[in-house]
């Protein structure tokens, strides 16, 4: 199924004072898998993210999504191709009540006003979070706040899934709960993390960034442990594997 | 300075919600035009710092008080103008609606005051031109103090005319504006500084934020000093004003024994004085003594009639306006992608 | 507790007694909005020394605030923080303009203290109407009839933005603040430390408004703001409206009061 095809092919971004933040990721994904995209802070993690969802333009070098490479031409098959559910999400929820922030990609997809709404109420209810509804964003703890934006990003049908340190924050309940849902998914999903032990729950293959670059590539088990190759990119292994 | 229901007729009030209302679908076009759909959710947030930062006072040196920011001049300094006024206006709304910080009738006329003044006047008029492009430090805080004292003195003036124009108040306009244009003096070095500071802070830190071109609003200094030199003559000056029949009449007087010369019966005069009549809002120059007993015969110098200070500073403001006007019409460019 | 803090107390507030279900908020939106205009504008329009006839006013928004179940008690405490300075100009009425004009008993009422009754009068009535009304249909549904009477969508999207993120920032103001004084800042802060304070505090919300922007984009946004809510106009929202109309149509040009009070006293 070529449309859950991901590939970065030799990405690099420099920031706008010079500072380089890619410098040349590379790997090939598609076929559902999912993928974790590990490293320190400052690897380029988000960075590689956005470029992937065509938020921000590399200074070299190809992202591609579905049958088609990331352009400003192909930004609307992008925009429907794949879901991003950022860091913080308090930035991804805008609108004043979670059905109406759920129905805010469907209704930019042009589905008329009815439509949109079953939508949003479908997919609010495949994350669980239906009584979530006509709450406003800024009363919902943050497992709550996670459960919607995901939903928003469902409701626009995507067949790739961008996840930016999506158990950051969560109560051991909300992660999970956020873990299972990973896991039901089909979509080829891209996730940036931190938490190493939702790595082995959820991802069948892990990308270790350093330095812009991703350095390794493989089944989770096998890379974690690799004691030199963590400690040269700054981690340390999976708090289960102290155990 | 925010006005309450209660001093404000619906002439007065209607009248300024029709022109801010209009103003807003202006500032709502040319925001859209610019094309750049950033503007929205960073009006958004910086709706809700000015907000935010309104609450928070700091001390001001030597007086043992605090303030704290307005926001009008700093919103159009990162902004523009134009989605500065949307943004004021909003954060008035919520302060009308939830806070009962200025009526409902009032809030055109409030946003004409706070808004008006600070986006299409003090901004352009005053910081652009003072500033210049890339301004030193010292030069924006002097900037940014001398544009907002302006812009205060303008809205303090404003809210004064709507009151008195409103005819609740027993005030008179010279006991009014003597009151609120010292009092908002201080407010303007404050609001200044803490809009300077605020500024300086950012762009160092992102400069990128701060220095973006702007389509510069007023070509020739000389049209803008001009402006604000006439505004201050008819306001300030008028003050002064004798008591005494104005200079022609005066000679008129002395010459023929009469105060005015009367002129022939029926034909053009006549008719055009007749249209006079009902044109002006203001004959003689004096407001209409409306239900205020006032005490016979004193004419005290500086002359006390509110009507003519009235007529004056309407004439000044509207000169302004028309001359703010004309120039940003004049220098104005199409919109920068 | 700080201004800030109770400026957002005050925000969640309104945001919770607008979201009841009332018969206040069941009314369409812009129907409240036609008849709180039309009552501001008959209030408004009486002559300074109107005082009885102004109190049939007074049903609306009592009316509003009981059937709209506002507590009484936080709309009094807004009145009395927002009628000082009302009444600080209302009170050159008295002492400008003393042309007498009541008799009552033996006491001499001079047109000034009338006018300055009639003043906090308004006060009171306009407020109390427009915090009444903004409390029973909240920020969201205001900004919703708003936009269906023809306000640019550009102002009633921000409206709806600035509510959104004004608990944020303000959360993180908040923050701030309470990191300053634990520090052993006391009062206010001096200049020096308000710029870096708030300065941070923009920047923060410059960059939250470019994350903002990028989530945006990231579901669709081309610049247009469209919204679910459909406002649908009853037969109660027409009532509603023409009801009110009429009644203060009637108690702006016939003193009630008045004749009411005649009919008691039999007075001519």
């Amino acid at each position: 199924m070529s449309h859950h095809r991901l590939e970065a092919d030799g990405i690099r971004y420099d920031y706008p004072d010079g500072t380089p933040a890619l410098r040349g990721a590379t790997f090939r994904a598609g076929h559902g898998e999912s993928l974790a995209l590990v490293g320190a802070n400052g690897a380029g993690k988000s960075t590689l993210l956005l470029v992937l969802a065509g938020l921000v333009a590399p200074s070299a070098g190809v992202a591609t999504v579905g049958d088609l490479p990331v352009t400003p031409a192909t930004m609307e098959h992008v925009r429907r191709t794949v879901g991003f559910v950022f860091q913080d999400a308090d930035d991804q929820l805008f609108m004043p009540t979670v059905l109406e922030d759920v129905a805010f990609g469907p209704l930019n997809l042009g589905l008329a006003p009815e439509e949109a709404k079953s939508r949003a109420l479908q997919a609010l209810q495949s994350v669980g979070a239906e009584p979530l509804a006509s709450r406003a964003p800024y009363r919902l703890s943050g497992g709550e706040k996670r459960l919607a934006a995901i939903a928003g990003v469902l409701a626009m049908g995507p067949d790739i899934l961008l996840l930016d340190e999506p158990s950051a924050g969560l109560d051991p309940r909300a992660r999970r709960r956020l873990i299972e849902l990973l896991r039901a998914f089909d979509h080829t999903r891209l996730i940036a993390t931190h938490d190493l032990d939702l790595v082995l729950d959820c991802c069948a293959r892990v990308l270790v960034m350093h330095e812009g670059t991703i350095v390794a590539d493989g089944e989770p088990r096998a890379i974690f442990a690799d004691a030199a190759l963590l400690d040269r990119c700054h981690l340390e292994p999976p708090l289960s594997f102290s155990a | 300075m925010h006005m309450a229901d209660a001093l404000l007729s619906p002439a007065v009030g209607g009248t300024l919600w029709v022109a801010t209302g209009a103003t807003l679908a202006w500032c709502a076009r040319r925001v859209k035009a610019r094309a750049d759909d950033r503007i929205v959710p960073l009006m958004g947030v910086l709706g809700a710092f000015v907000f935010a930062a309104q609450m928070i006072n700091f001390a001001i040196p030597g007086t043992g008080s605090s303030g704290h920011l307005g926001g009008g001049l700093l919103l159009a300094i990162l902004l523009g103008p134009h989605a500065a006024f949307l943004v004021l206006a909003s954060v008035l709304t919520v302060q009308a609606l939830f806070f009962a910080d200025g009526g409902l009738l009032a809030l055109g006329a409030n946003l004409f005051n706070l808004g008006v003044f600070p986006c299409f006047v003090a901004y352009p008029l005053v910081y652009r031109l003072v500033a210049g492009d890339k301004p030193s430090d010292g030069r924006l805080a002097f900037a940014a103090v001398l544009a907002a004292v302006l812009g205060l003195q303008m809205g303090a003036l404003g809210v004064v005319v709507e009151t008195v124009g409103s005819g609740l108040t027993s005030l008179a306009f010279a006991t009014f504006a003597a009151l609120m244009l010292p009092i908002h003096l201080g407010i303007g070095l404050v609001e200044g500084a803490a809009t300077a500071a605020l500024v300086i802070f950012l762009r160092r830190a992102r400069p990128d934020l701060v220095d973006r071109s702007l389509p510069a609003p007023v070509k020739s200094r000389a049209v803008a000093g001009l402006a604000i030199a006439a505004a201050l003559v008819a306001g300030v000056l008028s003050w002064f004003a004798s008591p005494h029949p104005d200079g022609l009449e005066w000679s008129i007087a002395r010459a023929t024994g009469t105060e005015e010369i009367k002129p022939p019966e029926g034909g053009l005069h006549a008719r055009l004085a007749a249209i006079q009549e009902k044109l002006s809002v203001l004959p003689d120059y004096d407001l209409p003594a409306e239900g205020t007993a006032k005490k016979e015969g004193e004419t005290a110098w500086p002359e006390v009639s509110g009507g003519r200070r009235f007529a004056g500073l309407v004439g000044g403001l509207v000169t302004l306006l028309v001359v703010a006007a004309a120039g940003w019409l004049l220098g104005r460019r199409r919109p920068v992608a | 507790m700080g201004r800030l803090e109770a400026a957002l107390r005050d925000l969640r507030l309104a945001d919770t007694l607008a979201a009841r279900d009332t018969p206040v908020s069941r009314l369409d939106p812009r129907a409240k909005v036609l008849v709180t205009a039309a009552f501001l504008v008959a209030v408004a329009s009486f002559n300074r020394y109107a005082l009885s006839a102004l109190a049939p006013f007074a049903l609306y928004p009592l009316w509003l605030a009981v059937a709209g179940r506002v507590p009484a008690g936080w709309l009094a405490r807004k009145l009395a923080i927002a009628a000082p300075f009302a009444a600080m100009v209302a009170i050159a009425n008295p002492i400008l303009d003393t042309a007498p004009m009541l008799r009552l008993a033996d006491v001499t009422v001079s047109a000034g203290w009338v006018s300055f009754a009639s003043i906090l009068a308004r006060v009171g009535l306009t407020i109390a109407a427009a915090l009444a009304v903004a409390a029973g249909t909240g920020m969201h549904a205001l900004a919703a009839a708003l936009a269906a009477l023809g306000v640019p969508r550009i102002f009633t999207g921000q409206l709806l933005f600035l509510w959104r993120y004004a608990f944020v920032l303000g959360g993180e103001a908040s923050r701030m603040q309470a990191a300053r004084t634990l520090r052993g800042g006391r009062g206010s802060p001096a200049l020096a430390v308000y710029g870096p304070l708030a300065g941070h505090l923009l920047l923060r919300a410059f960059e939250r408004g470019e994350r903002i922007h990028r989530a945006m984009r990231a579901r669709g946004y081309d610049g247009e703001i469209r919204t679910l809510r459909e406002l649908r106009w009853q037969v109660r929202d027409t009532v509603f409206v023409l009801g009110w109309c009429a009644y203060f149509a009637l108690a702006r040009f016939v003193d009630l009061p008045l004749a009411l009070g005649r009919a008691i006293t039999g007075a001519p």
